[in-house]
């Protein structure tokens, strides 16, 4: 991988609390997968930096490497990698995701 | 694109020994599938170590050859 990109997502995932490397654009996802997590988000309330690999295919090989994680989306929170869909999905329904959010000083503000 | 879910199985299997491993075809194209996975090996693993272990399994299918592969990975409540 160019050190540039990693050096790009380590600084993307630090200056933002919550971000999700993903296909298409939070208000126009371009997979059911990526759709899935920013559903999730917003349903949860929480502030996001949405980041589209599409747009740039370094980026999209880069954070697959930067992770050791073979698929997008991938959702980073306070630097540190959570998962992919099928991750973010299930801690969502368990609570887990909520809990694991407001302990690290994530806001989180549930729609109804 | 597109894989046999008998493959996915297979390969599941020789990765993880002892898993119980359940494929779906989700939409019947042979490209989008659901896998379960049980297996003992996992415990003491995150969830992110867990999915890894089956990605690991998968020989670097997963994300590209395997585009849409919806895992579920668990623990048998014995182990």
């Amino acid at each position: 991988m160019d050190n540039s990109v990693a050096e790009r997502i380590k600084s993307d995932i630090e200056s933002n609390d919550v971000v999700l490397y993903m296909k298409g654009t939070p208000v126009f996802p371009q997979c059911g997968f990526s759709s899935a997590v920013v559903q999730v988000l917003t349903h949860l309330g929480v502030k996001f930096k949405g980041i589209d690999v599409l747009v740039d295919p370094s980026l999209r090989e880069g954070i697959k490497s930067f992770s050791s994680w073979p698929t997008i989306p991938q959702l980073y929170v306070k630097g540190e990698f959570v998962g992919g869909c099928d991750i973010v999905r299930e801690m969502y329904q368990t609570g887990e995701l909520m809990e694991m959010l407001s302990s690290k000083g994530v806001d989180v503000q549930v729609k109804a | 694109m597109a894989m046999d879910a008998a493959l996915i199985e297979s390969l599941i299997r020789e990765g993880i020994p002892d898993a119980e491993v359940r494929i779906e075809d989700l939409r019947g194209d042979g490209d989008h599938y659901a896998a379960y996975v049980e297996s003992a090996a996992f415990k003491g693993k995150t969830r992110v170590q867990q999915h890894k272990m089956v990605y690991d399994a998968l020989q670097g299918r997963m994300g590209g050859e395997l585009h849409a592969l919806a895992l579920q990975t668990s623990i048998p409540k014995d182990a």
